[in-house]
């Protein structure tokens, strides 16, 4: 427990990226309630770490904190039947145009589904960057990627984002609706 | 793909995370190379595809809420409170919270919490503006033009500059609302990033600016002379300071 002081530090410092914390874990943990308790448990367990934060970016202190509290609780809910690799050489059709892009990426569902359909750990990547506008050291901070690599897995990450939303529909999701 | 730039580099190079001499060198093979040119497009469609569909997901109000009561008073008490003592606390958290929130929703920006508030509203406004049609009211590149269109509208003034000389043309204006009140907003286009400057009078002292980044977009807010000027877009951070150099030095 923490006393007035820095209990009071880490409603200011920490708190504030509620938001961030819940946004990461539900792209994490695929929606809804499992996610606002991930984000809780995560928020309790940076409370309970707060005197090891030696000050800096709280941001991603925290969400490293909420990223290692989805990892775990995807294996132990078995949440991880996450989506087989899928190989962009094989189900990729050539360079669609940016507007045709533009339009398929034009409704927040075709989109969700898309970024759903993406492994873990391209989804991560995707959701830090153009969600949470996270920088590529930040990125390297929350996901242990090294810094060098984080450029090409953005890279390999927006390939399959537009493949998923270019290409043909998926099947098995099709099935889900 | 043939050119190897368009695989990577291009993704450093859109995400501002290439150092000078890295940009200065990708935007000269750019100039030639159609490749990346195509892959370029292709990150900024799929990037503001992503900001217009709004996936971002905040906390309910209602897990804030929860949070804070589970953390408790500060400074352990000796003996364990009983159920009824931590419910009465947890009651107490709630209506602290929510006579808080309305607070801080009649203010605005003065500590970091507003500022995050301000930043959403901001960036909100910034969303609805690229809808289609709904980014200017009256599009001019005309100081001459944008600036009296405002009169009659506002309560106020707004300072309205061209900066198209030094790469940040103006596009327009418009009428917006932010924190409930109308603000003037005032377009400029940064390299095919659209910027939208939103200005409301303050009471406030004047104030350098502080910067901040929500869902992808960069804001950058300050006050001078009476009045309150917030830069936002997916343009670089670096790109709306040297905005907000050019609004503060002319």
């Amino acid at each position: 427990m923490l006393d007035s002081q820095e209990q009071a530090r880490f409603e200011t410092l920490v708190l504030p990226h509620l938001d961030s914390a819940h946004n990461l874990a539900r792209w994490l943990l695929h929606g809804g309630a499992d996610a606002e308790d991930a984000a809780q448990e995560a928020m309790l367990r940076a409370y309970r770490f707060f005197a090891g934060f030696r000050g800096g970016d709280a941001r991603a202190w925290l969400l490293q904190i909420v990223r290692n509290t989805c990892l775990t609780w995807m294996q132990k809910n078995r949440h991880g039947k996450d989506t087989d690799e899928f190989d962009e050489e094989v189900h990729g059709p050539p360079g669609p145009t940016p507007e045709a892009l533009a339009i398929a990426a034009d409704s927040r569902g075709r989109l969700t589904q898309a970024l759903e359909s993406l492994p873990s750990r391209f989804r991560e990547v995707i959701v830090l960057r153009e969600l949470e506008g996270c920088s590529y050291k930040e990125i390297a901070i929350i996901t242990s990627i090294p810094i060098g690599t984080v450029m090409s897995t953005l890279s390999r990450a927006r390939r399959q984002l537009h493949l998923a939303l270019t290409g043909p529909a998926d099947k098995e999701s099709i099935h889900e609706l | 793909m043939n050119c190897d730039r368009a695989g990577a580099v291009v993704h450093g190079y859109f995400d501002n995370e290439l150092d000078a001499v890295g940009a200065a060198e990708f935007e000269l093979h750019l100039e030639q190379c159609s490749e990346c040119a195509y892959a370029l497009e292709d990150l900024e469609s799929l990037h503001s595809s992503i900001g217009l569909a709004q996936l971002y997901e905040r906390a309910p109000a209602t897990l804030r809420t929860k949070i804070l009561a589970s953390l408790g008073p500060p400074l352990p008490v000796a003996a364990f409170p009983s159920r009824t003592v931590w419910r009465w606390l947890a009651i107490a958290a709630a209506i602290l919270l929510a006579t808080y929130a309305s607070w801080r929703v009649t203010s605005l920006g003065h500590s970091g919490n507003d500022d995050a508030v301000l930043a959403a509203e901001i960036v909100d406004a910034h969303l609805r503006s690229l809808q289609p049609g709904h980014l200017t009211d009256v599009i001019s590149t005309d100081r001459h033009t944008v600036k009296p269109w405002f009169d009659g509208k506002l309560d106020f003034s707004p300072p309205v500059q061209d900066f198209g000389d030094q790469g940040f043309p103006l596009q327009g204006g418009r009428i917006d609302v932010v924190h409930g009140r109308s603000v003037a907003a005032l377009v400029y286009v940064r390299r095919k990033h659209f910027v939208n400057v939103f200005i409301w009078p303050t009471d406030e002292k004047d104030r350098g600016p502080s910067s901040g980044s929500q869902q992808g977009y960069q804001w950058l807010e300050w006050r001078r002379g009476g009045m309150e000027f917030c830069a936002v877009s997916d343009a670089a951070a670096s790109a709306l300071e040297q905005l907000q150099s050019l609004i503060t030095s002319n």
